[in-house]
């Protein structure tokens, strides 16, 4: 009887093998015992993209459709000013971030789906603004727009980040033109961008000066890149990208390199084709970490010492499966994924505050603040 | 005769002009489905099978069908809070594309003739037009 069984398993599972991918490890547990518990900071915000803390009790918010919010003490206002929001499917209002000097010079740079040069549809832009006393957008200044404008609605990305040396990262998706975009840096999108904070590019950028390249691409071959942090011992600039059914990755992001996409993915497409058969080829990096299945990433931080367990572990928050993510590193590998606020909602955004806490973005919600029991 | 031969004129432009101010069913239903590949398919699936408690399936779906004036409305301005879709309760949140009143019309009718549904009439970019913010 038993060996019945054996042989049934035997050949029943190779065929169930063949036609579901290989869930990557480890596998996401779900604590049975919870050490935290939350609060709503702002709430009535359906898209709450992006975050940028000016201090512990204050900060802008983005939200998709086109309002930036300054939030002071719970109580939300519209920031007037902004340039006009192109919506259309993913794209809109994205990211908002601070300068790294906005103490002296009140400057913000937001990311944001625009239609402009007349054609038809729209693409991502860069913007940098000066915050107002009234909380209004002086000196709107376009930084970047990638072209051309195309209807489609996927893949704008967007985040921003800040290195020590006073330049700008940003990110934006390959606008759902994969044969086209993310491998060719004489065009934009499937990119990672790197520019001065006047908008200038930097002239030690990986492409200046080669032949017809976009001279402020940093780094290439991604996909939609959703979520962007700045590892807070190394340094290092972290990304994380939507793939297509399976296939997210964590990248750690260096001058020049091609991340691969599409030559090289874990993912294959929404109808279970395949999209390629490699997985890795000389010269296209690898991922430090790929999700199969598919979590959706959205938002990428590390935590704090206020949560003492947490301390250096990286969150990032999963549209498809409503909660966040905590990944243990070891070694520049995950070793451990475990469910944070299962069933919370759609989770767009996570980033740590000034005060050391992480605040999550949460669709149809608002803003969210994880607090250690103690 | 003149008089009448621009009268006739001006009738069959008339006529021509109402027959052709829609695109054929057929074509609105292939436009659609570019639509709602680029715009819809991520969470009501490409069967329209949506997901359970997540996102209201659109395949022989009741509301759809009973409610399609807000169907249009939610697609065009976006709807929230809690629905019943054949049964099962929603409370989602779905935010406007961006799409036009063709676009709009076009994934309307790829809906309404896909996956088992079968519409009687055609939705047209000015039945979209005429429909207001709830």
């Amino acid at each position: 009887m038993k060996k019945l069984f054996l042989l049934i398993n035997l050949s029943v599972f190779p065929f169930f093998a063949a036609c579901a991918q290989q869930e990557n490890t480890p596998p996401i547990q779900t604590p049975s015992e919870t050490t935290y518990t939350y609060e709503t900071v702002v709430d009535a915000i359906d898209i709450p993209w992006g975050m940028a803390f000016i201090d512990a009790n204050t900060f802008l918010v983005t939200e998709k459709s086109g309002v930036l919010y300054y939030v002071k003490d719970g109580e939300k206002k519209a920031v007037a000013g902004l340039p006009t929001t192109y919506v259309r499917g993913q794209g809109g209002l994205l990211d908002v971030a601070l300068d790294p000097n906005y103490k002296q010079n009140k400057r913000i740079f937001f990311t944001m789906g625009v239609h402009i040069e007349g054609d038809k549809g729209g693409n991502t832009a860069l913007y940098s603004a000066l915050l107002n006393d009234a909380q209004q957008l002086d000196s709107v200044k376009l930084l970047y727009k990638a072209v051309p404008n195309t209807k489609t609605a996927q893949h704008w990305g967007s985040r921003i980040v800040f290195d020590q040396e006073n330049h700008v990262y940003f990110t934006i998706g390959d606008r759902g033109n994969r044969e086209v975009n993310p491998q060719d840096i004489s065009r934009d999108g499937g990119k990672v961008y790197r520019l001065n904070l006047d908008g200038s590019i930097p002239k030690d950028n990986p492409f200046v000066g080669k032949e017809k390249a976009k001279e402020a691409i940093f780094s290439y071959g991604h996909r939609n890149p959703q979520g962007m942090t700045v590892h807070p011992e190394t340094g290092d600039i972290w990304t994380h990208e939507h793939g297509p059914r399976g296939g997210d990755e964590i990248n750690i992001i260096q001058a020049g390199r091609n991340y691969g996409w599409p030559k090289i993915t874990y993912g294959i497409n929404y109808s279970g084709t395949t999209i390629t058969d490699d997985k890795a080829l000389p010269g296209l990096e690898q991922p430090l970490y790929y999700w199969v299945p598919s979590i959706a990433p959205s938002g990428m931080a590390f935590g704090s010492k206020v949560y003492p367990e947490w301390h250096n572990n990286l969150f990032v928050g999963s549209l498809k499966f409503e909660y966040l993510e905590r990944l243990v590193l070891k070694n520049q590998k995950v070793v451990l994924r475990e469910k944070v606020l299962d069933g919370i909602g759609r989770v767009r955004n996570v980033i740590t505050g000034p005060d050391g806490f992480l605040y999550l973005g949460v669709e149809g919600k608002g803003i969210i603040k994880i607090i250690p029991k103690t | 005769m003149k008089i009448f031969l621009t009268i006739y004129c001006l009738l069959f432009l008339g006529w021509t002009g109402w027959l052709y101010q829609n695109k054929p069913l057929e074509e609105s239903i292939r436009d659609g489905a570019l639509i709602y590949q680029d715009f819809c398919l991520q969470c009501h699936m490409a069967k329209g099978e949506g997901v359970p408690g997540a996102f209201p399936p659109l395949a022989k779906s009741d509301y759809l069908k009973n409610e399609l004036g807000k169907s249009i409305q939610g697609v065009k301005f976006g709807m929230r809070g809690p629905i019943v879709v054949n049964g099962l309760a929603y409370d989602g949140i779905m935010v406007a594309q961006g799409l036009d009143d063709e676009e709009i019309a076009d994934v309307m009718n790829y809906i309404l003739n896909n996956w088992g549904n079968d519409s009687e009439s055609q939705i047209t970019e000015a039945e979209v037009a005429a429909v207001n913010r709830p």
